[in-house]
C-alpha cells in the first residue's frame, strides 16, 4: 500500500474581526494510504472540516504542504497550487449539493461532460453509476422531487463516475434520518469495495466513524489528539478528551495517599487498582459505565443514587466520595435507589487533572 | 397537518370566546371593506369609464384614443425605454452583483451601500441634473466641449430615447442587484464548490451552476424594472417633452393636463390607461412564462463562506470600473443638483463668483414651497402610519385568520403593486370626484388615499413576512398563561412584529416624500407636494430654485435613512 495523501505540516489561519487570529488547523502531519478509509473525527470547531476543504483545494494553507497521489497540490513554500477541479477527487457535501435545475442525468453526467467524453460513453457511464446507487431508470427525474437519503445518492453517482482514486465525504450522512444513515453507510462502504477509492470521511459522530473506518484521527480545537484505528482508540484513548468522545465515559478524581488510591471526599475507603508509573498526586481515572462490576459484597463501598431503566441495560448513578459514577449493568443486576453497593473498577484509564482553561477555550471556538 | 389545524385553532378559539361579535370577524370585515373601497373600486371605475359613457358601452371613444398614431408612438417608446431599460440595467445589476458577492473585491460593504443609493432617490432629480448637464441646448458638458473642441454641434443630447434610457437604467439597475445579491448570499455555497470538484473551472461553474441557480432573482429583479420603466413618468416628462418624446404615461398627463379636469380628458386618459394596464400586464405574463421551470431551494447548507473568486491582475481595474460607475451615477448628479441650486441664474457657468444662497432662502419665503414640504410631510407620516396598522391588520387577517376569501384579499392588497401610478391616479379621481357622490377633487384626501392604494402592499408584505415567522404556538401559550385573545395579540404578537412595523412606516414614508407619478395628477392649487413643487419650478423655467428645492428635498430624504438605520439597526425581532 501506498501513501496517497500526505499532509506535512498543514497549518490553516483565519482572522475574524470579533476574535483576532485563530489557528484553526495546527501543524497537522498525516498520511492516509491507498484504499484506506481514513476518519476525521471531531467536536464543530475542531479543524476536521477545514482541512478537508484545503485538501480539496477550497482553502489555502497558511503553512505546509499537502500531496496527492504521490503530487504536491498545495505547497505553500513554493506557491503551488493546484484548483479544485484539476484535483481529480470525488466529493459528497453534507446538504448534498446536487444542481436543482439539472434532473438526475445531467447531474452525474455534469463531470463527464466537462472532461468532453463521447455522447455514447456518458450515457453509458451515467447507467452504471446510478445502477451502483440504485438509482436506475430514475434518469429523468429532478432532485427537488426526491428524498434526501435519494439526493444523496445522486450526490454518490456523480462522485463515483469519474472513478477517483481519493473520495471526500463531508458529513455526507448528518442530514439524513439515523435508519437512513446506518445503510448508507454500507453502501458506501460497498462502493469503496468495488472501486477502490480512498476515503476521507469528515463526521462529528463517533458511532458513525467507528463503523467505517480503518483509521481515524481525532482532532480537538485546531490540533491532532491521536490517529489510530478504531479498536486502539477506544480502548487506549491517548486522553480524557478522546475517552470521553468515544463511546460512553464516566470519571472519578482521586488522590494517592502512601501508595494507595483514595477517592476524593472520601478518606477512609481506598481503591483497588495498580497505580502505574509517571503519576501526580491527583488523578482523573476513566473507565466505561459497562465495564464496572457492581455488587453486594466485594468491592469499594457506595449507595445507588438513582437508577434509570434503558432499553438494553440499567443505569446507576453510585455516590462514591464527592462524585457520581455512572454504572451500566444488564437489568438482571437489580439495586434499589438509596440501597448500598460495592464497586469494582473493571479496566481504567489514568489521566492528569484537566487546566480549567480549556473548556472556555472550546466555548470560544465554535463561535467562530 | 399543522396548517389545518392552526387554521381551525385560531377560528375555533374565537367562537369559544362566545362573542358573536369578535375582535377577528371585525378585523376582517374592516379589511374586506377597505380593500374594496381604496382599491378595487378605482380600478373597477377606470375599466368602467374607458368603454362606458352614461350607462351604454361605448367603445368610440377607447377606439379612437387607443388608435391615434400620436399614442401608438407613445406605446412604442414606452416599450422601446421598458425593454431597453430592462435589458441593460440587468446586466449592470447582474454584472456588480457577481463583482460584490462572488469576488475579492475590496472596500465590498461600502460598495454594497453605495450601490443602494440610486434607490434613495428618485429618478426625476437625476434626469434635471443630467439635462443640465447634457441637453442639447446648452447643457453645461456639451457647451464646455462645444467651445473646447470649437464643435459646430452639441456632442451629447439627453433629450432623446436614449438618454431617457440611460437616466433611468442608472436608478434601476439596483432592483436586479439587490435581488441578485442577496440569492448569491443565501445560495449553499457547495452548489458551486461541487461543480469545482466534477471538474468545472471558474467559469463554467458561473455559466452552469451559479447563472441558472440565481435566475429567479434575475428575473424577479429584471421584471420590476420593466414594470417601473413601463409605469414611469418623471424622466420621460423632464427629458422628452422638450423634443416631443412621449410615453404612455407623460401623454396621459398631458391628456388630463389639458383637459384641466374636464371629464372627457380624464375618460381619455383612463382608456389610455387601459392600454398602459395591458402592456404592463403582458411583461407580468412573460414573467410567468420565464418562471415556469420554478423556482429552487438554493437556501441550505451549513453557512460557510463561499470561495471568493480571485480577480489577481483585473483586481483594481475593475474596482476602478465600480468606482467609476458610481461618480457616475451617484456622484455627478447629486452635486450638479447642490451646485445648481447655489447659481444665480441657469446657464451661468458654476463657478464661486456667480453662487448665491438667494435659492434656499427662497425655499423659506415662499408659502407655496412651504406649504409643499408641509403637504409631503403630512401626505407620507398618514399614509405611513395608516398603512403600517392596516398593512399589519390586513396581513394577520390573511394569515392568521385565514377567512373564506382571503386570496381575495390578498390579491386586492398586491395588486395596486403592479399597477402603474398613473393608471391608480385616474382611477382614484374617477372614483373620488364625484361621480359615486363623494368629492375629494383638489383636496389632500384624494393624494392619501392614492398614497394608500399605492403603498399598502408595501407594509402588508413586510408585515406578512414577519407574521408568517410568529409560531402559533407563541400565542397560544399566552392564552394557556391566561391572557385573552386580545391581550395575546398585544402583548405577543404586535410586539415581535414591532421592527417590521418599523420598517413597513419607512418603506411607505421614504417614497412618499418624493413622490410624483401619482401626485402630478391629483394634486389642487393649495395641494402641491414636494415633487409636484420641484417638477413644477422647473417646468416653468425655475431651475435653480427647483434644483435648490431638490437638494433640500435630498437632505431630507437622507436624514430619514439615517434615522432608519439607527431605528432598525440591532433590533431584535423576528
Amino acid at each position: 500500500m501506498t501513501d496517497q495523501i500526505v499532509l506535512r505540516h498543514v497549518t490553516k489561519r483565519f482572522t475574524t474581526k470579533k476574535l483576532g487570529t485563530i489557528t484553526a488547523v495546527n501543524d497537522f502531519n498525516l498520511t492516509v494510504r491507498e484504499g484506506e478509509c481514513f476518519s476525521f473525527l471531531g467536536p464543530s470547531g475542531c479543524g476536521k472540516s477545514t482541512t478537508l476543504r484545503m485538501i480539496a483545494g477550497f482553502e489555502d494553507l497558511s503553512e505546509g504542504e499537502i500531496e496527492l497521489c504521490g503530487r504536491p497540490v498545495s505547497v505553500k513554500e513554493k506557491n503551488i497550487y493546484v484548483p479544485p477541479e484539476e484535483r481529480g477527487l470525488g466529493m459528497v457535501f453534507q446538504a448534498f449539493a446536487v444542481w436543482p435545475h439539472m434532473n438526475i442525468f445531467e447531474n452525474v453526467a455534469f463531470p463527464l461532460q466537462i472532461r468532453k467524453l463521447p455522447k455514447a460513453e456518458i450515457v453509458q457511464r451515467v447507467k452504471e453509476a446510478l445502477h451502483h446507487t440504485s438509482l436506475d431508470g430514475m434518469e429523468e427525474v429532478y432532485p427537488s422531487d426526491l428524498s434526501g437519503g435519494q439526493q444523496q445518492r445522486i450526490a454518490l453517482a456523480r462522485a463515483i463516475v469519474t472513478n477517483p482514486k481519493v473520495m471526500l465525504l463531508d458529513e455526507p450522512l448528518s442530514n439524513l434520518d439515523p435508519k437512513l444513515r446506518e445503510s448508507m453507510r454500507f453502501e458506501i462502504k460497498s462502493l469503496q469495495q468495488k472501486f477502490g477509492f480512498t476515503i476521507i470521511f469528515v463526521t462529528h459522530d463517533q458511532s458513525e466513524a467507528m463503523a467505517i473506518s480503518d483509521r481515524m484521527m481525532v482532532c480537538d480545537m485546531g490540533n491532532i489528539v491521536q490517529i489510530d484505528t478504531p479498536e486502539n482508540l477506544y480502548n487506549r484513548p491517548c486522553n480524557r478528551f478522546v475517552h470521553s468522545f468515544l463511546g460512553q465515559s464516566t470519571f472519578l478524581h482521586v488522590y494517592l495517599k502512601d501508595n494507595r488510591v483514595y477517592v476524593r471526599g472520601d478518606s477512609e475507603q481506598t481503591l483497588d487498582l495498580p497505580i502505574p508509573e509517571n503519576v501526580d498526586r491527583e488523578m482523573v481515572i476513566a473507565t466505561r459505565p459497562n465495564e464496572i462490576d457492581l455488587n453486594r459484597t466485594k468491592g469499594f463501598k457506595g449507595k445507588i443514587e438513582s437508577r434509570i431503566f434503558l432499553t438494553d441495560s440499567t443505569q446507576y448513578l453510585v455516590r462514591m466520595g464527592d462524585q457520581l459514577l455512572k454504572v451500566q449493568t444488564p437489568h438482571r443486576i437489580t439495586f434499589a435507589e438509596g440501597e448500598e453497593c460495592r464497586v469494582n473498577l473493571v479496566k481504567v484509564m489514568w489521566y492528569p487533572e484537566e487546566d480549567p482553561g480549556k473548556e472556555e477555550e472550546r466555548a470560544r471556538r465554535q463561535l467562530v | 397537518m399543522n396548517l389545518r389545524r392552526t387554521r381551525q385553532g385560531t377560528s375555533d378559539l374565537a367562537a369559544l370566546d362566545g362573542k358573536t361579535f369578535s375582535l377577528d370577524k371585525a378585523m376582517t370585515l374592516v379589511s374586506f371593506v377597505l380593500l374594496f373601497v381604496i382599491v378595487f373600486i378605482p380600478i373597477f371605475m377606470i375599466v368602467y369609464n374607458a368603454f362606458f359613457y352614461e350607462g351604454h358601452l361605448d367603445i368610440e371613444m377607447f377606439k379612437t384614443v387607443v388608435f391615434s398614431q400620436d399614442n401608438i408612438s407613445a406605446m412604442t417608446h414606452t416599450v422601446i425605454i421598458g425593454l431597453s431599460v430592462t435589458v441593460v440595467g440587468t446586466i449592470i445589476g447582474l454584472f456588480y452583483a457577481w463583482l460584490l458577492g462572488r469576488s475579492d473585491i475590496p472596500c465590498k460593504n461600502l460598495m454594497r451601500a453605495l450601490f443602494m443609493i440610486p434607490y434613495m432617490f428618485p429618478p426625476f432629480f437625476g434626469a434635471m441634473a443630467w439635462d443640465m448637464l447634457l441637453s442639447g441646448r446648452g447643457g453645461y458638458v456639451n457647451t464646455w466641449l462645444m467651445n473646447t473642441f470649437h464643435l459646430a454641434a452639441p456632442p451629447f443630447n439627453i433629450n432623446s430615447l436614449g438618454g431617457i434610457i440611460f437616466v433611468e437604467v442608472s436608478y434601476y439597475f439596483p432592483f436586479v442587484f439587490m435581488q441578485v445579491v442577496s440569492a448569491l448570499e443565501r445560495m449553499d455555497p457547495t452548489l458551486e464548490e461541487s461543480a469545482r470538484i466534477a471538474g468545472a473551472s471558474q467559469g463554467t461553474v458561473i455559466r452552469k451552476i451559479t447563472i441558472p441557480l440565481v435566475t429567479p432573482a434575475i428575473s424577479a429583479g429584471a421584471l420590476l424594472i420593466l414594470i417601473s420603466s413601463l409605469a414611469h413618468f418623471g424622466v420621460p416628462a423632464i427629458l422628452g417633452f422638450s423634443k416631443q418624446i412621449y410615453t404612455l404615461p407623460t401623454v396621459i398627463y398631458a391628456y388630463i393636463d389639458r383637459a384641466g379636469g374636464s371629464f372627457e380628458g380624464i375618460r381619455q386618459g383612463a382608456a389610455l390607461s387601459i392600454l398602459l394596464v395591458f402592456v404592463v400586464t403582458m411583461a407580468l405574463i412573460l414573467q410567468k412564462v420565464v418562471l415556469s421551470s420554478g423556482s429552487y431551494d438554493i437556501i441550505k447548507g451549513k453557512s460557510m463562506r463561499p470561495t471568493l473568486i480571485k480577480l489577481r491582475g483585473a483586481k483594481y481595474p475593475l474596482l476602478l470600473l465600480a468606482v467609476l460607475t458610481l461618480v457616475l451615477i451617484v456622484l455627478v448628479p447629486l452635486i450638479m443638483i447642490f451646485l445648481e441650486g447655489l447659481v444665480k441664474a441657469y446657464g451661468l457657468p458654476l463657478i464661486p463668483a456667480n453662487f448665491t444662497l438667494d435659492n434656499f432662502h427662497n425655499i423659506i419665503t415662499s408659502k407655496q414651497t412651504m406649504d409643499a414640504i408641509q403637504n409631503s410631510l403630512f401626505l407620507s407620516i398618514s399614509a405611513g402610519v395608516l398603512c403600517m396598522f392596516l398593512g399589519v391588520m390586513i396581513a394577520y387577517v390573511v394569515i392568521k385568520i385565514k377567512p373564506k376569501g382571503k386570496e381575495i384579499l390578498e390579491m386586492l392588497s398586491v395588486l395596486p403593486y403592479s399597477i402603474p401610478g398613473t393608471v391608480l391616479a385616474i382611477g382614484v379621481i374617477l372614483s373620488w370626484s364625484g361621480q359615486l357622490g363623494i368629492s375629494l377633487y383638489n383636496t389632500i384626501w384624494i393624494i392619501l388615499v392614492a398614497y394608500m392604494a399605492r403603498y399598502l402592499s408595501f407594509s402588508m408584505k413586510s408585515a406578512s413576512a414577519s407574521l408568517q415567522q410568529v409560531h402559533p404556538s407563541l400565542e397560544e401559550a399566552a392564552r394557556a398563561c391566561g391572557a385573552s385573545h386580545t391581550e395575546s395579540l398585544k402583548d405577543i404578537t404586535l410586539p415581535l412584529i414591532r421592527p417590521a412595523m418599523v420598517a413597513g412606516f419607512f418603506l411607505i414614508f421614504l417614497p412618499s416624500m418624493r413622490e410624483l407619478t401619482t401626485s402630478i395628477l391629483l394634486y389642487g392649487p393649495y395641494t402641491r407636494t414636494l415633487g409636484v413643487q420641484i417638477f413644477a419650478l422647473r417646468d416653468s423655467g425655475q431651475i435653480p430654485q427647483a434644483s435648490a428645492l431638490a437638494a433640500v428635498a435630498i437632505c431630507i430624504i437622507i436624514i430619514c435613512n439615517f434615522i432608519v438605520t439607527q431605528i432598525t439597526k440591532d433590533k431584535k425581532g423576528v
